[in-house]
């Protein structure tokens, strides 16, 4: 036991050093949101003198983050609620039937988490074109919807097949219908699941960039993503405002990452170990 | 069995059509007809969105051997490469590292673990021009932060110059991306059994020894799928090369990804047979992703039957 405590010391100033360097950009975005930009050009290193929320009324305001946030908080949403319920459905269906169609289905919505299907975007830009959805938030919310599905199937799945078969049947026996018993019985009972299902695709929603960039032409329908992109060009001198937007952007994920950080780093490995 | 699930187990097929049928009407029409119709796409001449003939392979050929691609895609594939390897030399072996350290540190490993996975929360995009500023010349911290400590002549326009803007990527890719790597290989230490440790020890094998003998195999699941994740992640990089470099990976193409010359092809260029030289782009970058995804993942399940039997 004692050579653990004598090789303790490095290891605790490499875990403290690596920290700093994972945290420091962060700090510093939040912090220099609060500085002019001014005083970043005298003094680069410097700390903000008072909590100075200018940049983020330029931002919110006149930069229109505030239309790109409520495009993506409304898009992510619905998206993950839309893309877990079918989900959900189709999960209990491959966890409960042995007929090999379900089989096969479950084994195609699988392999959507292996290929990089985000290559497809041309036809579905011009099926969009046909349709009148380019710059339309529902087409956004209907592709997002569908990339939901490999990952929270396979998910949910998983936890249906763990949940004793029993119960089921007895409400079964009660005369309790399928759909009855789907959604008396056993949607209580996953929501565990439901919570890492959701948690999980919110993230990578939220953050997209490559969909909204392409689909998304009209300056309205921008999610914070491409509203970024647009922002970064037109306000490059003016750093604060520029930080401010990027801690507004990222603010939504860390109030989330406070209220599930048990479920964000536990189910980072999920279903990756096999 | 049989008996058991025809008396009350088996859900009538109609009814599990109902439940299956929304999730895979979006996945057929978001899913798979966009990526069946974009490989029928590459085959196809075009004239702006008009369908020409059936060309068989010629978007392909064009692809190799015509400007501006026969000079772009070799650069902005050798760069994917450099990602990949770049990856795979800094952040995975950091990675490793972090995990050793972390390994029965006790109550802290929550909090460390939290701390370095944070980054990875963070949309790639703003992660990529938070650090654009950070290393930008003038006021951006990074240098800032060098002058103070008195190294002055380390200070440099990483972003601008085109021999270091590729390497920075490597850099800001592995600063989002540590946690990965690191809770994998936690997760794999966290899984040998104390008992072959401490058999190890009794044996007579010393700390390198031990890790060399014991935990390195014993880590090889989590490698194996460390690489076809890092790999995946960098042939598909785009967010962040977009932030640093623009959508023409300035400086003069230095930071050029594949995804971006697809993107630019695609959507920037205004060539009348865009959609198809595109298209070729795209099945091109998907044969090869899915293609190498598969012998890896073949090649470790082989590994791992000769190393456990």
């Amino acid at each position: 036991m004692k050579r653990y405590s004598i090789l303790n010391a490095p290891k605790h100033m490499l875990l403290w050093i690596y920290a700093i360097a994972s945290l420091s950009p962060l700090v510093i975005m939040v912090l220099n949101s609060f500085r002019t930009t001014q005083q970043m050009a005298t003094d680069p290193l410097g700390l903000p003198d008072s909590l100075n929320l200018g940049s983020y009324q330029k931002a919110w305001i006149t930069a229109s983050f505030e239309t790109y946030f409520l495009n993506s908080m409304f898009v992510t949403i619905t998206s993950v609620f839309i893309g877990t319920a079918v989900s959900l459905l189709a999960a209990y269906v491959f966890a409960r039937s042995k007929r090999r169609v379900f089989a096969v289905l479950e084994g195609l919505f699988l392999s959507g988490l292996l290929l990089p299907v985000f290559l497809a975007i041309l036809p579905i830009f011009y099926l969009f074109d046909a349709l009148g959805l380019i710059s339309n938030l529902w087409g956004l919310i209907m592709v997002y919807s569908a990339l939901s599905i490999p990952f929270s199937s396979f998910i949910l799945a998983a936890f249906f097949r763990q949940l004793p078969i029993d119960l089921e049947e007895a409400a079964r026996i009660d005369g309790a219908g399928y759909f009855r018993t789907f959604f008396f019985i056993l949607l209580p009972l996953v929501r565990p699941a439901i919570a890492t299902v959701v948690v999980f695709r919110f993230v990578p929603i939220w953050n997209d960039f490559f969909y909204p960039l392409m689909l998304m032409r009209d300056r309205d329908a921008y999610t914070l993503p491409v509203g970024l992109t647009r922002f970064f060009g037109e306000y490059q001198t003016d750093w604060a405002t520029l930080f401010a937007g990027l801690t507004i952007t990222t603010i939504p994920l860390v109030i989330l990452f406070i209220v599930a950080s048990k479920q964000l780093v536990s189910g980072l490995t999920a279903g990756m170990s096999k | 069995m049989k008996t058991k699930s025809k008396s009350h187990g088996a859900m009538p097929v109609l009814v599990g059509m109902a439940f299956v049928i929304p999730a895979l009407i979006l996945f057929s029409v978001f899913i798979l007809y966009p990526l069946t119709t974009a490989l029928s796409y590459s085959f196809f001449g075009w004239k702006g969105t008009l369908r020409g003939d059936f060309i068989g392979l010629e978007n392909y050929v064009t692809i190799f051997t015509k400007p501006p691609f026969d000079e772009a895609l070799p650069n902005a594939f050798s760069h994917n490469l450099l990602l990949f390897a770049g990856a795979m030399v800094f952040q995975n072996s950091i990675g490793l590292l972090l995990a050793v350290a972390l390994h029965k540190i006790g109550r802290l490993k929550r909090l460390f673990q939290t701390m370095f996975t944070l980054p990875y929360l963070v949309s790639p995009l703003v992660v990529g021009y938070l650090w654009s500023l950070m290393l930008s010349p003038l006021f951006g911290p990074v240098n800032a932060t060098l002058r103070a400590i008195g190294l002055e002549e380390l200070a440099h326009p990483w972003l601008g110059d085109p021999t270091t803007a590729i390497w920075a990527i490597v850099f800001i890719t592995a600063w989002q991306w540590i946690g990965f790597p690191m809770l994998l290989y936690g997760a794999a230490l966290g899984g040998i059994p104390e008992e072959v440790s401490e058999a190890a020890e009794i044996d007579g094998a010393g700390g390198v020894k031990k890790f060399r003998l014991i935990t390195l195999p014993l880590l090889l699941p989590a490698l194996g799928t460390v690489t076809i994740l890092t790999f995946i992640g960098a042939m598909e990089a785009f967010p962040i090369p977009y932030a640093v470099g623009g959508s023409t990976g300035s400086p003069a193409g230095a930071t050029d990804v594949m995804a971006l010359l697809f993107y630019r092809t695609a959507f920037e260029s205004g060539d009348v047979g865009s959609i198809g030289t595109s298209s070729a782009l795209a099945m091109l970058l998907f044969l090869f992703i899915f293609g190498v995804a598969v012998v890896l993942r073949t090649s470790l399940a082989r590994a791992e039957r000769k190393i456990y039997g």
